[in-house]
């Protein structure tokens, strides 16, 4: 399983791999010059400050004891300085590389993780986002790529840096003086392993933390969601006292993290400190006895200083690494779910003959939908459906576009003689208008939302197909006309208008099969009305089905077909069916009050 | 949401002094703070005093006597400058989350006053990172960015003191390097925060994409869009990713260019340094002690640069929290009104009169405060106790006006509505609000169980009236298809429900107070016809005796009214009762039978 996350790792690294390979050499080369500086200085100081060279290595040793090249050093002592400000320089250089590197590299790995999750997600079945929650796999897509993006930027390379550091900071010490490169590195462990120690009890923290975040947001959240609601039934009091209960857990929960936060940061200096004192003490008491020059005391405690911060970095990054772990499965769950392939027949016939269905059954999970189911929809015509919740009527209209796929064994569906398992999906789908239940809009002006699929630019056309959907009226009295921004949770389009406008969406596809889904619901009965005879106008040869539990938007089609449990239990015209007994002719009397229980 | 144009311009003392009156009630914590941060900065900026008292006592002499003492001072101080962080991060914390407390707490208690209009006006999304980010965002400033800003302080000051003691002119030198930090810091720093923005928008388009995406997955795949989608989506990422370089050149420079110059600072050092020592002037433990200075020196001024500039990032916030505290709710009891009746969060219902129910509008005249013409222009109605009003007329003809009206979530521009005779902006809302019943056409429902929902409309009913209003609405069936019944979890916003599921629901958690009043905004979406009639069925039973509003979808709701307003473009254009109303066949007429359509023999009742 391990392997398996490591693979989904790596397979977006192609292209940015050689700017963290890029990355790695530039901070070896920066790492190395930062620390030559305090070497650079301490050199001096022995050297040339106290004309000693045996802290040095024993070939510059020489070079500076020839020629009277020492002397003339302690005389221009600025070219020691300036030796140490280049080192500087070429360090701040190549650190400035390294972390443009680590950038393009992440920024690479990020976009094409990006990129892949939202190809993907496109393409995954429709099923498959009817059976997954939008808002996880939304999280999933954004906060899991943030922390794996965070892994990638920060953790993974300063690991990797640290690392390093640690390598050629030790060759430089153990170069100098053994014993006092001990005493550095034996803080090494303690640092690294208090501080892993450390987090991983504040991470548990943390999320309890979050958790307590989580639930006063979704107070608040719910609070200004359901503003009328508080207001009608004057519960501003009730709720005031409920945010205050958990805004107090908030608070307490975080003033508790920040006491075991404080003990570490406080723990984390005096073992920090700890290292310098003994560097200073250890060096100080092997300098006296002359086994140490000042110089290498003075290039320790710099070392010494500078190892700290990184190494409580590296323990911190540990313990964090195990939620990278956590996130890179959850995305990996989405990209292993099988996206719909390429259809292998590409037939493209001609939709506006027949529509048959002969004999359909389909199970969707382990509940049996549709018990087969046959009819036929002759072209040109409009057929109805109806059927309560759960008749299967709407998973007729995902078979017939092919949103849900036909197993070879469960019956034929067939447009003008033509297997819909042989034609092209796409063709299919772009020929067979569907609006559905709930449509969604998405965040664009109602223009493009209209122009969607068409892409025509063409305002008259637009116009046209919203007029045929009864909107263009109402788009018009908005102040922005056509351009208005659909907004989030209709603060400007009403149920109704954002339904009109799928229809329109779905009228200048200009389709020779139409397919309305329980489309008109959230229309009063006269814009119902309205939008069916502008149906019946517009429509041509078009073969219109339409999906209702509204006997008066289904009672003008050519043919009704009637759904119960998944079994077609009645067809006919609407006269037909009104005269017999039956689910239509119930609901018909439901609908137009005669039903006795409603008497009130 | 896009982030207004910061006025990323200067200090703002006169917004930040907003913030006084919350740091006042826990300035006790705040002085431990600042005396713990203080002996913290200290502690540690005369660490290199240390090694140079090591370098002129040991080193240089070579003798190791007293160094066993040496050492003790040396921990001693580490000791105390530990404790002190201990302290101060312990309390700095509690400063933090307290201020974060309170701002979340006047925040949402004035959003719960701000009037409806107000929250037209703004979208959740808004007004959910006020109460919750931007509160966080400048606590954290307050506590963190102060101490951030004053350790570094004290810690230069402390240094200076030092090196001071130590050597002037030395100490002068090292000075040259402080500004010339600070400037670049500052200068980079800046530019590193616009780019910070356009990352957060960038990032935001991306969620908002996924958002879409995702959602809108269903819809992109019937059109066939979605490689339409994709391709949009590329040019998001690309767009990040130019951002993201973008950020890392900046700071790429900033940092190496800050630990450069600690690097110049410690070649001062060592070339002034060095030529006092060669002359005698300076000892070696003085050199020693400056070499580590002029190191440490450096951060504490880059990060007093960063936090400025942070301090002055988070003033946006705060100008954006007490722009929610300062917003006037446009509908207020008066003084004497909130004397005798109490406040929404302070009411005293044994003042409050009992209510009948009869209703008047006398010459009102309203206007949304948003602009547009008069909605109602001098309009007048008498519903006596007990009469159902039902409003009619086209999707987006304005039907909600008049229920806003009647709920006071809106009031009238002129003229008076009067209940029981008295104009009910001489009670309290509180008042109004307890003998209401309000059902809405979105039914919004608060994550808990069935059982919650229903208690909100009567927080101490008990189990038994609460399967009662259920019963008495159908919702026992709701309740009865759940696992674990009336305890079953709705989920946040109800979701775990359908549309017709929570609408029965919200029909009992209206019914249970026994409101005289009663609000309903009939629901027109996809519902079966088996729970619609259950609806129906509810709707009837709940009019019965109660004066009620009733925005109206249904043939059958409709024929129970007393009296129908027609509503078109905003305005009510018909009203009397449905006989009167056909008879006169003006647009009730057209709209009866548009409802209706070919339901030719039904009779009416």
């Amino acid at each position: 399983m391990k392997n398996g996350i490591f693979k989904t790792f790596f397979a977006f690294s192609k292209g940015a791999r050689r700017f963290f390979l890029a990355a790695i050499g530039a901070s070896a080369v920066s790492i190395f010059f930062k620390f030559l500086t305090p070497r650079i200085i301490g050199g001096t100081v022995d050297a040339v400050l106290g004309a000693d060279t045996g802290g040095l290595p024993a070939f510059l040793a020489a070079w500076l004891n020839t020629g009277g090249r020492l002397e003339y050093l302690a005389k221009h002592i600025g070219l020691c300085a300036l030796l140490a400000v280049a080192s500087a320089v070429l360090s701040g250089v190549f650190n400035f590389r390294s972390r443009v590197n680590i950038a393009k590299g992440t920024g690479k790995y990020v976009k094409a993780l990006r990129d892949r999750l939202f190809e993907h997600t496109q393409h995954l079945p429709f099923s498959w986002h009817t059976d997954h929650l939008t808002g996880d796999i939304i999280q999933r897509c954004t906060t899991d790529v943030e922390t794996t993006q965070n892994f990638v930027s920060t953790q993974l390379l300063e690991v990797i840096q640290t690392v390093l550091l640690l390598i050629i900071a030790f060759a430089l010490m153990f170069s100098m003086n053994v014993p006092m490169s001990i005493v550095v590195l034996l803080f090494i462990p303690i640092i690294a392993g208090y501080t892993c120690f450390f987090f991983g009890r504040i991470s548990r923290k943390f999320l309890e933390c979050d958790n307590a975040e989580g639930d006063l947001m979704v107070q608040v959240q719910e609070n200004l969601t359901g503003v009328r609601v508080v207001r009608a039934f004057g519960r501003e009091k009730h709720e005031q006292a409920q945010f205050d209960r958990k805004n107090e857990i908030y608070t307490g929960k975080w003033i508790s993290l920040g006491y075991t936060l404080g003990v570490y940061w406080g723990v984390g200096d005096i073992v920090c400190a700890s290292q310098l004192l003994a560097t200073v003490v250890a060096g100080a008491y092997m300098a006296a006895s002359g086994r140490l020059t000042l110089g290498v005391f003075i290039t320790f405690i710099s070392y010494a200083q500078s190892l700290g911060g990184p190494v409580r970095q590296l323990g911190r990054i540990l313990s964090e690494m195990s939620k990278t772990g956590v996130s890179l499965r959850r995305i990996k769950d989405i990209l292993d779910a099988p996206a719909e392939t390429a259809s292998p027949e590409e037939e493209t016939p001609d939709l506006r003959g027949d529509i048959v269905f002969d004999n359909v059954s389909f199970r969707y999970g382990d509940k049996q939908v549709l018990r087969g189911v046959s009819f036929t929809a002759k072209g040109g015509k409009t057929i109805g459906i109806l059927g309560r919740t759960g008749s299967g009527k709407s998973t007729v209209t995902y078979l017939l576009n092919r949103l849900y796929e036909l197993p070879e064994d469960c019956g034929t569906i067939t447009v003008g003689g033509v297997d819909i398992r042989k034609i092209d999906r796409y063709y299919l789908r772009r020929n067979i208008g569907l609006v559905l239940q709930e449509p969604f809009l998405f965040s664009k002006t109602v223009f493009e939302n209209i122009d969607i699929a068409t892409d025509t630019g063409d305002l008259e056309k637009v116009r046209q197909a919203a007029r045929a959907a009864a909107v263009d009226d109402s788009v018009m009295a908005f102040p922005k006309g056509y351009d208005t921004v659909v907004g989030e949770r209709g603060v400007t389009l009403s149920g109704g208008q954002k339904q009109r406008v799928a229809l329109a969406r779905t009228f200048m596809m200009g389709a020779p099969v139409m397919v309305f889904d329980d489309s008109m619901s959230n229309l009063d009965m006269k814009t119902d009305e309205q939008i069916r005879t502008s149906l019946r106008e517009n429509a041509g040869d078009a073969t219109v089905l339409l999906i209702s539990h509204r006997i008066s938007t289904l009672m003008t089609a050519d043919w009704i077909i009637v759904l119960d449990r998944g079994a077609v239990v009645q067809q006919g015209t609407h006269e037909q069916l009104l005269a017999q007994e039956g689910i239509y002719r119930q609901t018909y009397e439901i609908q137009s009050g005669k039903g006795g229980e409603t008497n009130g | 949401m896009a982030e207004p144009n910061t006025s990323r311009s200067r200090l703002s003392l006169k917004l930040w002094k907003r913030i006084f009156p919350y740091i006042k009630s826990i300035r006790k914590y705040m002085i431990v703070v600042l005396v713990g941060m203080v002996v913290s900065a200290l502690s540690e900026s005369v660490y290199p005093m240390f090694t140079s008292y090591a370098v002129n006592r040991f080193v240089t002499p070579g003798t190791t006597a007293g160094i066993g003492l040496f050492a003790l001072a040396f921990l001693l101080v580490i000791v105390i400058g530990a404790a002190a962080v201990i302290v101060y991060s312990r309390n700095s914390i509690i400063v933090e989350m307290q201020t974060a407390k309170m701002l979340k707490r006047d925040c949402f208690r004035h959003l719960q006053e701000l009037s409806l209009s107000y929250y037209n006006a703004n979208s959740v999304g808004y007004l959910l990172s006020r109460v919750m980010s931007d509160t966080d965002r400048i606590s954290s400033v307050i506590s963190w960015g102060i101490i951030h800003l004053l350790w570094n302080l004290c810690y230069i000051i402390g240094a200076f003191v030092s090196m001071m003691l130590l050597n002037v002119k030395l100490a002068l030198l090292l000075l040259c390097i402080v500004p010339v930090v600070a400037v670049i810091t500052w200068v980079f720093q800046s530019r590193l925060i616009v780019v910070g923005r356009r990352i957060r928008e960038a990032n935001s388009r991306i969620v908002g994409a996924y958002n879409e995406g995702i959602t809108g997955a269903k819809t992109s795949k019937t059109l066939v869009i979605e490689e339409k989608n994709c391709e949009q989506f590329r040019a998001i990422t690309s767009d990040m990713y130019r951002q993201m370089v973008r950020r890392s050149v900046l700071s790429g420079i900033l940092i190496p260019l800050v630990l450069l110059c600690g690097s110049v600072a410690v070649s001062e050092v060592l070339y002034a340094g060095g030529r006092g020592v060669m002359r005698g002037a300076i000892d070696y433990g003085t050199l020693a002690a400056f070499i580590t200075y002029a190191v440490a020196i450096i951060d504490p001024v880059a990060e007093i640069a960063r936090v400025i500039n942070d301090i002055i990032t988070a003033q946006v916030c705060l100008e954006r929290v007490t722009a929610v505290i300062d917003e006037e709710p446009l509908i207020r009891d008066t003084p004497a009104v909130e004397a005798k009746y109490g406040t929404v969060f302070d009411p005293k219902p044994e003042n409050w009169e009992p209510i009948r129910g009869h209703i008047t509008f006398d010459h009102v005249w309203f206007k949304y405060p948003d602009g547009g013409d008069y909605v109602l222009e001098d309009f007048c109605l008498d519903v006596p106790a007990g009469t159902t009003v039902a409003i009619v007329g086209e999707t987006g003809a304005g039907k909600s006006t008049l229920v806003n009206l009647v709920c006071r979530f809106f009031e009238p521009t002129a003229g008076s509505i009067r209940i029981d005779g008295t104009d009910y902006r001489q009670r309290s809302q509180s008042w109004l609000h307890a003998n209401l019943g309000y059902v809405l056409q979105d039914a919004h429902l608060f994550s808990g169980s069935i059982a919650d929902n229903i208690r909100y409309g009567k927080l101490d009913a008990t189990p038994a009236q609460i399967e009662a209003a259920a019963k008495l609405v159908s919702a026992d069936r709701v309740a009865a298809g759940m696992p674990g019944g009336y305890d079953a979890q709705v989920g946040e916003g109800g979701d775990r429900l359908s549309t017709g599921e929570k609408q029965l629901v919200s029909f009992a958690r209206a019914m249970i107070a026994d409101p005289p009043i009663f609000v309903l905004d009939e629901a027109t979406s996809s519902i079966d016809t088996h729970t619609e009639l259950m609806i129906q069925n509810a709707i009837s039973r709940v009019l019965h005796g109660r004066t009620s509003f009733i925005i109206a979808h249904r043939l059958s709701t409709v024929r129970m009214a007393d009296v129908i307003l027609v509503v078109d473009d905003g305005k009510i254009v018909e009203q009397g009762t449905h006989d009167e109303l056909m008879a006169s066949g003006g647009r009730y007429r057209a709209l009866y039978e548009a409802m209706e359509i070919r339901e030719q023999e039904s009779p009416h009742r």
